[in-house]
């Protein structure tokens, strides 16, 4: 199958980047260097073109209760141009993806999808929709930048027609100009850092992307997915495929505080209700190795010689310079200063579990 | 890409320099340069027997997990310890570094290695691979 390129892909030659398949789109892997980039987040800023993204465009009188009914968060609570993170389940509970709900009213939202499950989102979501409500899938309308780091604001508000303080943490604009290209743009982000997810037209895309590279001169640099995925890990921010799937629930995947089994029903409640009150079999714990090793995604996790669960992901932990790693396993062994084995190229490696290890995020509130 | 003159190549992006029968073995520029950051190194143990091209420890960077292999036959008398605390050594100055160094057995297996100019097109042709 050929690969799909986003609207950028001429900049990521041209800048150096190491282009791989991620999920059938042909994206960077890096520039100078995961570490590198990584860093630059942290100290100062990164740009990521995210336009792999899916965007599906929800509209009608209907649109909030339908919204209610799949997600387990309360979108009422949401106000206008507000962002919400939230799941959306199957009848089992299973996680059938992560996603962010932008509120523009109660009759028009926009959700922004993981790319790898943009079509069975969309399928399942205009399975479940009532016939008045348009369901629209508008991915190939929008490209998405992420301007992430302590210098974000900084460089972004020298393009910008209004003023950034405005947008408050998990709230967004919808009506700015970037060197005078219509976006939208969000406080959001998947790096643990201050900074925008910018959405805007794909033949604007080249141009605002160049705009903000400019801008921010040393002070910022292009970011592939490498370091993206070290980012958002360091940080503890889940992804799905790896902490989530559809045979693991919200509870499992310690993701309990975005399920609001008490403001609505929605899809896989009463399975939830049921696992909240007898309490989940699995549970996801943070870990720090303790032998030698770097734990990955998928390694099995023994207790004394008997398996307990995996590592959903770890790494070496560039800001923080640790082995560690998120897994799901028996909650037995799941309480903080219990020791298992990552299972490393067949080789028996002690780790611990451990709590608040990863990286404080330094978001703005 | 840096190859260096004075030392031997194997296909696997190993460098050799020989002194007497012993052999010091690292990785060559080329191959810190594919794998991108590197965050750890399993070494093998000292006064291991190996063969010629058997995986010998493993090279993690952030995104790959690839193996190392000795190009020749002998027995293992040291590895550089100074890797397991700082591995990004290799992404630094990869020909100041030799991994092992293994005392060979077979000092013919050297003929069978590649000089600097056939590795270079070597690597030419890798890269057009893709």
């Amino acid at each position: 199958m050929e690969l799909k390129q986003t609207p950028l892909y001429e900049k990521h030659l041209e800048a150096g980047g190491k282009m791989v398949d991620f999920g059938g789109w042909e994206l960077p892997v890096q520039f100078q260097g995961i570490f590198k980039e990584h860093e630059m987040v942290r100290t100062r800023a990164g740009l990521f073109d995210v336009s792999h993204m899916g965007e599906i465009e929800v509209k009608g009188e209907k649109a909030q209760s339908f919204i209610q009914y799949l997600m387990t968060n309360d979108i009422e609570k949401a106000r206008a141009k507000q962002v919400q993170y939230t799941l959306m389940c199957n009848e089992n509970g299973g996680i059938l993806d992560d996603l962010l709900v932008y509120k523009y009213s109660t009759e028009h939202y926009l959700l922004v999808v993981n790319a790898a499950n943009t079509d069975k989102d969309y399928a399942w979501i205009k399975k479940h929709a009532p016939d008045d409500l348009q369901v629209e899938d508008v991915s190939s309308h929008y490209a998405q930048l992420a301007l992430q780091g302590p210098r974000a604001q900084d460089i972004l508000q020298q393009l910008c027609s209004i003023d950034l303080q405005e947008i408050k943490f998990f709230y967004f604009h919808p009506e700015v100009k970037i060197n005078g290209y219509p976006c939208m743009v969000s406080r959001t982000g998947y790096t643990g850092e201050d900074g925008f997810e910018i959405y805007l037209s794909p033949q604007d895309a080249p141009r605002v992307w160049d705009a903000i590279l400019k801008a921010g001169g040393e002070d910022v640099c292009p970011v592939g997915l490498g370091a993206r995925d070290t980012l958002r890990l360091e940080a503890k921010l889940p992804l799905y495929g790896q902490e989530m799937n559809e045979d693991i629930t919200p509870y499992e995947a310690g993701l309990g505080f975005f399920v609001k089994l008490d403001s609505h029903d929605f899809i896989g409640r009463q399975a939830l209700q049921k696992q909240k009150k007898e309490g989940p079999e699995r549970k996801q714990v943070e870990f720090v190795m303790i032998g030698k090793g770097i734990p990955r995604s998928t390694y099995e996790i023994e207790k004394n010689g008997k398996t307990i669960g995996y590592v959903t992901s770890g790494l070496h932990a560039p800001t923080l310079k640790q082995n560690i790693g998120l897994a799901l396993i028996d909650q037995q062994y799941a309480n903080p200063g219990e020791t298992f084995d990552v299972l490393i190229r067949n080789k028996a490696v002690k780790a611990q579990v451990a709590k608040d290890i990863f990286y404080k995020k330094k978001t703005r509130k | 890409m840096d190859i260096r003159k004075d030392l031997l190549y194997s296909d696997q992006h190993e460098w050799v320099r020989i002194e007497d029968d012993k052999a010091f073995i690292g990785i060559t520029d080329y191959a810190q340069e594919n794998l991108g950051d590197i965050v750890f190194v399993e070494m093998p143990e000292v006064d291991r027997e190996v063969e010629a091209e058997e995986a010998v420890g493993v090279i993690e960077s952030v995104k790959a997990v690839a193996d190392l292999f000795s190009p020749v036959s002998g027995t293992i008398v040291e590895i550089n310890e100074e890797l397991e605390d700082a591995p990004q050594l290799l992404n630094e100055e990869p020909y100041e570094q030799h991994i092992l160094v293994v005392s060979m057995s077979e000092l013919g297996e050297a003929d069978d290695l590649m000089n600097a100019d056939d590795y270079a097109r070597f690597c030419e042709e890798e890269e057009q691979r893709g």
